[in-house]
């Protein structure tokens, strides 16, 4: 059978640079979400000379908007959205410290080349299966950017959250091997 | 014979087929995942088809929609043009339905008003509408459920109507190649030969009604669609573009008259979470 590696969250640079192209881990710590109007929002910020209101030193980045909870539950179906609308948001999120991405489907070779150098790692999780992925979410409460709804900025803790090192440090990438 | 159907009818069914399709895989679909799952050898397309199987089971059991991308509501309507319509504007009726089913059962709301200002309508409304107008008084109501990251990979190509169709086969599978992982494959890939451009398109997507797993009445079409799917299975994309055989669900052809300079194919790629439902009122 297969292993799934197991890893803490936040990633640290070791747990970073022993990450394979293709391995199978479950991820259990906190994660941030963020889709296409909340990296716009922080691109903004930045281009205006403001930080955004929140740290993101160290931290890995979930491409998700999830359905509304309903009652009684943690948060509705929350599986991955295309990455490749984050690309040309990649290098800001990276020089402010993203050490990790989770999303689906491919990079461009300019995201995969910033991934390599500044040592960080894009992991695909399974695209549409929202059901399951939401149960390994044990907590979630909005971050930043209320207003954005289910674009806004969510903090999850997450136990055993299965995904794929899609490009890994070296900048291999699973869609090219 | 002139008959008539009452809005309110329509508003609760189409309620009632919002629920099913967003939590609800039908048989035939967890089927064609459980013979896929079978035929993977690579640990990874395994997992992940066993990911997918487990996420319909979940999704049931715990009332979790099964995407979090609830999409746009696509309708189709078939309408006897011996049908009378009573109660309010059919389009209200079908809009007030949606709003009412994605508050109701909450699901996410993805509609933006325009294309650039991009404010949410906060209700996934308006529904996007195709109607026919049929003999006798019919009133059938078909619905798709459409992701946004499968849509996008949408393609069309205006072929010369001399190409042979092996070139029109070559187009197919570099789309869908090229769409790799992005369209959450194993996909299901509705196909619109013919007809205008904008006919092709919504043929595409219409096609996609058919349940996975049932042929084409052509057989013609059918051996074409039996030719797309091998080769699209054989290209290696599988489960979520990591590698394997379980690349597409099922292909499905619509075709039409066209022009005599024209053929136009149309590709409407959906994911593997092909959320379709329909009734006859």
């Amino acid at each position: 059978m297969n292993e799934w590696k197991k890893i803490e969250l936040p990633l640290t640079q070791s747990d970073i640079a022993g990450l394979k192209c293709g391995e199978m881990c479950l991820l259990s710590g906190r994660l941030l979400t963020a889709r296409d109007r909340a990296h716009q929002r922080i691109a903004m910020m930045i281009e205006e000379g403001l930080e955004p209101p929140f740290s993101l030193a160290g931290e890995t980045i979930y491409y998700v908007g999830p359905t509304p909870a309903p009652p009684g539950k943690v948060i509705g179906a929350a599986g991955p959205t295309t990455s490749s609308r984050m690309d040309p948001f990649t290098e800001i999120m990276l020089g402010l410290g993203v050490k990790g991405m989770i999303g689906k489907g491919r990079r461009d070779s300019l995201t995969k080349e910033l991934i390599r150098q500044h040592g960080a790692v894009y992991f695909s999780s399974i695209g549409g299966a929202g059901a399951y992925l939401s149960k390994r979410i044990r907590a979630c409460r909005v971050l930043a950017f209320e207003d954005l709804a289910t674009e806004a900025i969510y903090e999850l803790t997450v136990e055993d959250f299965p995904v794929v090192v899609a490009v890994d440090s070296h900048g291999e990438d699973i869609y090219e091997s | 014979m002139t008959r008539s159907i009452h809005t309110d009818i329509i508003k609760s069914k189409l309620i009632e087929l919002i629920r099913e399709t967003n939590f609800i895989a039908p048989e035939h679909i967890r089927e064609c995942f459980m013979r896929m799952r079978e035929s993977e050898t690579a640990p990874l397309a395994r997992e992940t088809m066993d990911i997918l199987i487990k996420n319909t089971e979940i999704a049931a059991a715990d009332k979790i929609p099964l995407c979090q991308d609830t999409g746009v509501v696509v309708v189709f309507l078939e309408l006897g043009q011996d049908l009378r319509i009573e109660g309010e504007y059919l389009n209200d009726a079908i809009n007030s339905a949606v709003a009412e089913a994605y508050g109701r059962f909450h699901l996410r709301k993805s509609i933006v008003a325009d294309p650039l200002n991009r404010k949410n309508t906060g209700t996934n409304t308006p529904a996007f509408i195709h109607v026919d107008i049929v003999n006798g008084s019919r009133f059938r109501m078909d619905l798709m459920i459409k992701g946004g990251g499968s849509e996008n990979m949408s393609a069309l190509k205006m072929f010369r109507p001399t190409d042979h169709v092996d070139f029109i086969i070559d187009y197919i599978e570099e789309t869908v190649v090229m769409a790799g992982p992005n369209p959450c494959p194993p996909i299901f890939l509705g196909i619109g030969m013919g007809g205008t451009a904008d006919t092709a398109m919504t043929n595409a997507k219409r096609a996609l009604l058919r349940p996975a797993g049932s042929s084409h009445p052509d057989p013609f079409y059918r051996d074409l669609e039996d030719r797309i799917y091998e080769r699209l299975n054989a290209s290696g994309v599988g489960p979520m573009g990591f590698g394997g055989k379980s690349t597409v669900g099922s292909v499905c052809i619509k075709e039409a008259p066209a022009h005599i300079a024209s053929l136009p194919v149309a590709l409407n790629l959906n994911c593997h979470s092909l959320r379709i439902g329909g009734c006859e009122l």
